[in-house]
């Protein structure tokens, strides 16, 4: 094998070596930090992922060392591949920081806010991604979008409101499935994932849908309502499975496993498993073992870069302190926009609310009102 | 009256049928393209004749031609754009309602030129008698020698096929038509790969519009050289332009566009005036996602000189003063009509015709609409304009393809060049139910020929 | 099952298919599904879809996304004649909206609805091409042009004729 070419490519004024065909969203992952732009649709192990969503669009203010021109439009940094001596720029860009507030906005332009009753908050990129880049609160006044409600079964629970159409579980269910049996429906802005005729999703990896899931569209339904991610306590487990590769995180707590995922990297995605394939889990791994006896424990898990509590909005490590801060407190007196304050919500949900069908946007005050008349 | 190089034939009775067309000439080019010249030959020639796309895009098609990658063993394929659904744009239609031989003819041509043996024409699904005279016209064409196998002796085979759509203007994007045509739904593709690398079935691929392979024919007749002649400037050949909305003569004119956009709305040949002895508020000249411009940017560009119908002319001023030439959907509204309530049908058709693929694109056209609403029935305020031009800003170039910038397009302009219109309907709410802000847009008196 | 192409269509659904490369027959789904819809009494059953997905052998699900996308496909009882009025921007400066109420009135159904006989249904639609010869409205196959109310009348008795003929 020949030598690998590798291009320079310079992000937000950082310059780095990769190898030819790398995107530039990979290129700036590589060097981390806030010049990674947040990706919603992109999953690295999802082939023909990314495009979509747009947060990841991107200024490359030269085309490269041979072409130094700079690129016409904004690009999706997760579709583009680098070229030699490539300048772009990320959070460094006026117009890229004003197109993503957009996007965000776009975004969260349907979507309920009703991350207090979510069991995706705390762990929801979307949450992330409106308090990072987000503006101030919305200007849509207009009824939100509603579905009809589908039932995928006993494993997996949609909440169509929150979907962000990132496509995820779609290439999930292809890729991982023989037969994917759901699938985007309708168009425009009435697109949404359903399956059709009322049919429960059981392949034996489907359950990875829930993992790939950018918001809290897919959650586990054994999960459901039981605690909040910030109260669990992740550990690294395995056992030897004889349809995946056993190896996962469980959120305990005490000594009762409360969910079982695959292990996440540090943006989000399922990591690889030694051999380096992706460690995609099986539905019995996710959902029949909930026994800590089922497991092999390895040790508490470092929660992943992406989540708000992991981002240093909390003080002390979520493995193992329980926070107490409230959320303005520990940001400067700056109150989340799309969270509300989910800390004052206790840890037991609420599942008769659904406040995407509230009409028009609501607010921390409509929200409270619904919780007094629930 | 102007050169006519594809319509020049149309009015022959029974022109529709292969005999006819056959004896008046047709079918003649294509002999001389497959017998006589080389494919390379071909291409050149397309590209001397500086023929621009008449999809909308005007891209030049020789150029666009030379693109097309060329794998050992792999097949290539033409692809015919006659999706036309771009509100304004019915010429396409005429064209293979009325001379369904010259586009075989051009197509057989050019998927010669492309090494195409199996070239499709994605029709959209609602032209269903069209896409029927264009099967018969297929098997006649089959019958006499001119598709199938070894066409003419020259060892070159090419099969035509018709496909129909099912009702979705995105489709008339080409990577969308491409997944449509491969059974899909028309989502646009993420590109790169472009089709002349990865098209159809991921093989290389060459999309262009009817409008741009009829004329293909007149081109290899004449030569690129001649066919150069025609026209001004970039703006070359005839060009096929419908037009409808408030005029006498609403249809389908070719013009060698070297003719001024007031002579074209006002001349007898053409267009034939404003109906109803009405005046001219505004036009949107090249089909609904262009940039409308109010009566006196489109006769005369900012600069006060002659607008004329051809590319560089009504793009004068960029989308400040000027518009576009695009799909040739040429639309006129009188002094009668509410700009604010046409753009809210523009918007509606766009918040359609989304596929929703890409958030800006999904999200935006709906609140758009939903804004345009508000204000059309009366309930807006000043600061939903400024939100409009805020939503519009933020799709335009965000998107996966270029339907986010056409929807964004056409609300920028309303407000661009018609904000007092807007404003008048915030502020003059139940007057602006039951009557119209007509003419008072214009400070200066609106050219009226006599 | 029960729903299937009698010899004609399964003789049309072969053509079609023929149309694309070995192991492309995915590509025949638009114009398959056109003929369904045409054959099962003009709107796609679930079971039709099925249908289709086993003749095409493709999954379900690949076609109920398609089924969806497409404005066309109808996936709700229709009856024998759907108005498909279009009132997108030169329609509507050429007074569809006055065609459209019209239509309306002389019905008693509102857009979306099939008139109590199963004779009418209302849809409104965006362009369809016909902008110059506007306003407009597609019956099936075909397009109806230049609409007034004199022939949006002459429309409705010329279809009720066929109906009363037939039966
Ligand atoms: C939303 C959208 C709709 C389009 N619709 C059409 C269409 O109906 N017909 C067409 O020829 N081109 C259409 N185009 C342009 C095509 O993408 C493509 O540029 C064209 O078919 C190329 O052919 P040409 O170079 O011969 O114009 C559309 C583009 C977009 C973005
Ligand atoms: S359900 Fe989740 S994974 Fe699937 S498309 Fe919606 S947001 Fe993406
Ligand atoms: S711009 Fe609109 S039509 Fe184009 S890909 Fe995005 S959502 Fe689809
Ligand atoms: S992550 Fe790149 S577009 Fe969504
Ligand atoms: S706007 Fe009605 S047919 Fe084009």
């Amino acid at each position: 094998m020949s030598e690998q070419t590798l291009f320079k490519v310079t992000v937000d004024n950082i310059t780095i070596e990769v190898p030819a065909g790398t995107t530039i969203l990979q290129a700036a992952r590589q060097i981390g930090g806030a010049v990674a732009p947040p990706a919603m649709c992109y999953y690295s192990k999802l082939q023909g992922s990314g495009g979509k969503c747009r947060t990841c669009l991107v200024e490359v203010s030269k085309g490269s060392e041979k072409d130094p021109r700079p690129m016409p439009k904004l690009v999706a940094s997760c579709r583009t591949t680098v070229m030699d001596g490539m300048e772009v720029k990320n959070i460094t860009s006026e117009k890229v920081v004003d197109a993503r507030a957009g996007i965000v906005e776009f975004l969260l332009l349907n979507h309920p806010l009703d991350c207090p009753i979510c069991d995706q908050a705390g762990e929801c990129h979307l949450q992330d991604l409106s308090f990072e880049h987000g503006k101030s609160s919305t200007r849509y006044e207009f009824q939100r979008r509603t579905f009809k409600k589908h039932d995928l079964g006993k494993h997996i629970q949609l909440h169509m409101t929150r979907c962000i159409l990132c496509y995820r579980c779609v290439f999930t269910a292809d890729q991982l499935t023989n037969k994917r049996a759901h699938g985007i429906l309708d168009r425009g802005d009435h697109a949404e994932i359903a399956t059709h005729i009322e049919k429960s999703l059981d392949n034996e990896f489907i359950g990875n849908v829930i993992d790939v899931c950018p918001v809290g569209a897919l959650t586990d339904k054994t999960f459901r309502f039981k605690n909040r991610v910030w109260f669990l306590k992740p550990m690294d487990a395995h056992r030897d499975c004889p349809t995946c590769s056993g190896r996962v995180t469980l959120w305990n707590r005490g000594d009762e496993v409360y969910r079982v995922t695959a292990r996440k990297d540090e943006w989000g995605e399922i990591e690889d498993t030694p051999d380096g394939k992706p460690g995609w889990i099986c539905n019995t791994c996710r959902f029949d073992k909930k026994q800590t006896t089922d497991w092999v424990v390895e040790g508490p898990r470092e929660i992943s870069r992406h989540s708000v509590i992991a981002q240093g909005h909390y003080a002390g490590n979520i493995g193992t302190t329980k926070p107490t801060e409230t959320f303005a407190a520990i940001n400067d007196g700056r109150s989340p926009h799309l969270l509300m304050d989910i800390h004052s919500e206790s840890e037991v949900n609420q599942p008769n609310l659904h406040l995407g069908e509230n009409e028009g946007p609501s607010n921390g005050v409509t929200f409270n009102n619904n919780i007094k008349n629930a | 009256m102007g050169v006519k190089l594809l319509l020049e034939k149309a009015n022959v009775p029974g022109i529709r049928t292969y005999d006819v067309y056959r004896r008046e000439g047709g079918y003649a080019t294509a002999e001389k393209a497959l017998k006589e010249m080389t494919i390379e030959s071909i291409v050149e020639e397309v590209k001397k004749s500086g023929l621009r796309g008449r999809g909308g895009a005007g891209f030049p098609a020789g150029m666009k031609w030379s693109f097309i990658a060329k794998p050992e063993g792999v097949p290539r394929h033409l692809v015919c754009n006659a999706d036309e659904s771009e509100p304004g744009t019915f010429k396409d239609r005429y064209l293979m309602e009325f001379l369904p031989h010259l586009l075989l003819e051009g197509l057989l041509i050019s998927s010669f030129a492309l090494g195409s043996n199996d070239t499709y024409i994605y029709i959209r699904g609602e032209y269903a008698w069209v896409a029927d005279i264009l099967e018969e016209a297929i098997v006649e064409a089959t019958k006499n020698g001119w598709l199938g196998k070894n066409i003419l002796g020259t060892g070159f085979d090419c099969m035509i096929h018709v496909h129909r759509g099912a009702g979705a203007y995105i489709c008339g994007e080409e990577t969308a038509l491409i997944e449509s045509l491969e059974g899909k739904r028309g989502n646009p593709r993420i590109k790169p790969p472009f089709p002349a690398i990865q098209g159809l079935w991921m093989r290389p691929t060459v999309v262009n519009n009817v409008e741009t392979l009829a004329a293909v024919v007149p081109i290899i007749k004449m030569g690129g050289d001649e066919y150069a002649k025609i026209g001004v400037g970039r703006s070359t050949g005839t060009k096929l332009i419908s037009a409808c909305g408030n005029i006498n003569k609403p249809g389908v004119y070719e013009i060698d566009m070297t003719i001024s956009v007031e002579d074209f709305i006002y001349s007898d040949e053409y267009c034939g005036g404003i109906a109803n002895g009405k005046k001219l508020k505004a036009c949107i000249p090249g089909g609904s996602s262009v940039p409308i411009l109010p009566a006196n940017l489109l006769l005369k560009t900012a600069k006060g000189e002659t607008r004329y119908m051809n590319y560089e002319s009504l793009s004068d001023g960029g989308f400040a003063t000027g518009s576009m030439m695009g799909s040739g959907g040429f639309i006129i509204l009188d002094e009668d009509q509410c700009i604010v309530k046409n753009t809210l049908t523009l918007a509606r058709f766009y918040r359609h015709e989304s596929c929703g693929q890409c958030s800006p694109c999904r999200e935006g056209t709906g609140w758009m609409e939903k804004i345009l609403q508000k204000i059309e029935s009366g309930k807006g305020e000043v600061s939903d304009i400024d939100l409009l031009w805020d939503i519009q800003r933020k799709i335009e170039g965000n998107t996966i393809c270029p339907l986010g910038d056409a929807a964004a397009w056409p609300v920028a302009a309303a407000i661009r060049h018609f904000r007092d219109e807007f404003e008048w309907h915030i502020h003059n709410r139940e007057l602006s139910q039951t009557s119209n802000f007509g003419l008072q847009h214009y400070a200066d008196p609106i050219h009226v020929p006599a | 099952m029960s729903l299937q192409f009698n010899n004609e269509q399964m003789t049309e659904f072969k053509r079609l298919v023929a149309r694309y490369p070995e192991g492309k027959q995915k590509s025949a789904l638009l114009p398959v599904l056109h003929l369904a819809q045409d054959s099962f009494g003009g709107w796609l059953t679930t079971e039709a879809m099925d249908y289709v997905s086993v003749l095409l052998n493709i999954e379900p699900i690949e076609v109920y996304e398609v089924a969806t996308f497409y404005s066309m496909y109808n996936l709700k009882p229709v009856g024998k004649f759907v108005f498909e009025v279009c009132q997108t921007g030169p329609c509507m400066i050429s007074g569809s909206e006055n065609i459209i109420t019209y239509i309306q009135q002389q019905l008693g159904i509102k857009p979306g609805e099939t008139t109590q006989d199963g004779i009418f249904t209302l849809k409104l639609v965006e362009c369809l091409g016909a902008c110059g010869y506007a306003p407009m409205m597609q019956v099936g196959k075909i397009y109806r042009e230049h609409l007034t109310k004199e022939k949006v009348d002459a429309i409705i008795a010329e279809y009720r004729m066929q109906v009363a003929a037939k039966n």
